[in-house]
């Protein structure tokens, strides 16, 4: 993935491109995120002043939702699905094995929708079905 | 000459990219189609040679088998160990009855031509000819129900919306699927994005709305990417923008994308994330058809919902509700997952048995165990019991059984699994999803994970039991949606059909 170094000129611009949308709050979030590749405690104020919104109610909205995060991403983003159709092919011994292995970069996830080709796997945004340790391995490469 | 290979996210986990790359390096002059994927996921990944005879069909092919197929001259239809045969003719997809996926797999996704070429826009021309009032009631008498979960009948949701006076309406798509099992609202949209986006067009004149938003959620990303090239494609040929197909009807679609909750699948905090706030369920009434997004009447129908109207339109409601049984009418499009043979995509009309769809099409287990639970539903559908296995699949039956069809995912879990640790999960997630507003949620979840851990510890296992049967009742009648509503279904189903694992005794 990537993502250009924290810059809040550049996130004042990039905020200043959704000012025409109507419940901005979570756009604006997601937007921080994709460009610096998470988002930058300074952004809670900057969002808070662009879109007329106190910094509790953007507060709110940051740490309501799992895919946003406050701290930059690890170089490679594994994330394991753990939900039923995954976990009756063995997504738990998958789980397990990845984060042994990786620690600081995988992370749980339900459900991207593979059920049928499971265990699933997102690695660095591409999906991994049938997914073992060493397809993972390969697919971080 | 045609070749075919699905850019659909299932083919791609298992290897559909680097085969297209491979095919295309080694024969540039053969076009290659990137198309939806027909469902049966097994095959993937399917490979398919247009000849004039029909689609001759390869699979599962994996990279290692391109070069023989080139050698087996499979561009004619030359014999190889993965030939499948004419793909019309393959028993499990010859069997089924696609309505809502007739086109997923057959077309390329973002060709308007071969979209138009295969019955597409039929059904908005009629529709815009008709007084809105009249498509209200084709759809209504089609008994098209919401395929999401709930099951309301859509002619009667977008009934009250046309009723309320406003200026601003709004079409909201359910996009986030986020039950596990459950897959086909992104492969619709993978493999046939146009259908949805004529379904909410031919909504929003029914209605009288001008703004339509699908909400789709992060986790899939392949989605998102067709359904906005799709978007654009629509907007460019004068379909969605302020004069649809040369009308005076204004309509157009944007996407806004999920952020990893379960809860905003739930059509009132779904619309509170759409307005960018935290994923907080509303209390009912008002209903959304009345006050929805921004305060405005609001259709929100799920993906297979409104991608099915177009079908409606075209061939008329009689064709539609010619299929299924009782009050559910038309086609589901079933999905067989988990610890399955043959997983994906059954679309037949309401009525077939679990035992038809598990065993019949999906051939058991994929370990070759034997299969001794089905999840349906989702993670708030109830866990059943080969024993239950002739029950049939609709609404109504469903229920009557003890569960829900919920979005039509089948689960399926061979004799290793543990129905205990199956319902402890079940509490475990809705503690990780809860959206906090009800009480009997946010704590009894993770007071119902306690319990059943001490229960597969065998501490005072009556006592708890009872216990755990308390608070499943708390939680049902004491929380405002589905997520702490229905989370006791999977508990108490697991308790009720498979009791040996709540005894204590591991073994």
């Amino acid at each position: 993935m990537n993502y250009s170094p924290w810059s809040q000129e550049r996130a004042v611009a990039l905020l200043a491109t959704l000012r025409e949308e109507r419940g901005a709050v979570l756009i604006a979030l997601q937007l921080m995120q994709r460009e610096f590749g998470y988002v930058d405690k300074a952004c809670v104020e900057l969002i808070a002043l662009t879109f007329n919104k106190s910094r509790a109610d953007v507060h709110g909205v940051l740490t309501f939702y799992h895919d946003l995060r406050t701290t930059p991403p690890p170089p490679h983003e594994i994330s394991i699905c753990v939900a039923e159709a995954c976990q009756s092919v063995g997504a738990r011994e998958l789980e397990r094995d990845v984060k042994a292995k990786f620690p600081e970069e995988s992370r749980v996830a339900y459900c991207f929708g593979n059920c049928a080709l499971g265990p699933a796997a997102m690695v660095n945004g591409k999906i991994i079905g049938r997914a073992t340790l060493e397809k993972i391995e390969a697919a971080r490469q | 000459m045609r070749i075919f290979i699905p850019g659909d996210s299932a083919a791609v986990s298992v290897g559909a990219d680097e085969v297209a790359s491979a095919f295309a390096e080694l024969l540039p002059d053969i076009q290659i189609v990137r198309n939806g994927s027909r469902g049966a996921l097994w095959l993937e990944t399917l490979v398919e040679v247009e000849l004039p005879t029909g689609r001759i069909a390869y699979g599962p092919v994996n990279l290692k088998d391109v070069q023989s197929l080139i050698d087996a001259d499979f561009l004619h239809g030359g014999a190889h160990p993965l030939l499948l045969g004419k793909s019309d003719e393959i028993a499990w997809l010859a069997s089924q009855d696609r309505v809502t996926f007739a086109r997923v797999g057959i077309i390329d996704p973002l060709s308007l031509d071969d979209y138009r070429a295969h019955g597409g826009l039929i059904g908005l021309r009629k529709a815009l000819v008709l007084e809105k009032i009249s498509i209200i009631d084709e759809v209504a008498e089609s008994g098209l129900r919401g395929r999401g979960g709930a099951g309301f009948p859509a002619g009667i949701k977008w009934r009250a919306v046309a009723q309320t006076i406003s200026e601003e309406k709004y079409i909201c798509c359910n996009a986030d699927e986020g039950d596990s099992g459950t897959f086909a609202d992104r492969m619709l949209i993978e493999g046939d994005p146009f259908t949805l986006i004529e379904g909410m067009t031919i909504a929003a004149i029914a209605v009288g709305a001008t703004k339509g938003i699908v909400y789709i959620r992060s986790e899939y990303p392949y989605a998102i990417s067709i359904l906005q090239k799709a978007i654009d494609i629509a907007r460019e040929s004068d379909w969605l923008g302020a004069r649809v197909l040369g009308t005076t009807n204004s309509f157009d679609i944007q996407i806004r994308v999920g952020a990893g909750s379960y809860v905003c699948g739930e059509e009132t905090a779904m619309l509170e994330s759409i307005e960018g706030k935290r994923g907080v369920v509303r209390s009912k009434p008002p209903l959304p058809a009345i006050e929805g997004l921004f305060g405005q009447p609001t259709v929100i129908n799920n993906v297979l919902t409104l991608a099915t109207v177009p079908m409606i339109m075209a061939q008329g409601a009689e064709a539609y509700k010619a299929r299924g049984i009782g009050r559910s009418l038309g086609t589901q499009v079933f999905q067989l997952a988990g610890n399955i043979a043959r997983g994906g995509i059954v679309e037949c009309a309401f009525g077939i048995s679990v035992d038809e769809l598990v065993n019949t099409y999906g051939g058991g287990t994929l370990t070759g165990r034997p299969v001794r639970a089905v999840q349906i539903g989702g993670p708030l559908g109830a866990y059943f019991s080969t024993a239950q296995f002739d029950t049939s699949m609709d609404y109504e039956s469903l229920i009557a059984a003890g569960g829900m069809l919920g979005h039509g995912g089948v689960v399926v879990f061979d004799d290793t699994v543990d129905l205990a640790v199956q319902a402890k999960f079940a509490m475990e997630f809705c503690a990780i999803e809860s959206c906090g507003k009800c009480t009997p949620c946010r704590i009894g979840s993770t007071r119902g994970a306690e319990t059943i851990d001490l229960i597969i510890k065998g501490v005072r296992i009556d006592e708890n039991k009872k216990l755990l049967l308390d608070l499943c009742e708390v939680m049902t009648d004491g929380s405002l949606c589905a997520m702490g509503g229905l989370t006791p279904l999977p508990v108490k189903s697991a308790m009720i059909n498979f009791p040996a694992d709540f005894n204590g005794v591991r073994t």
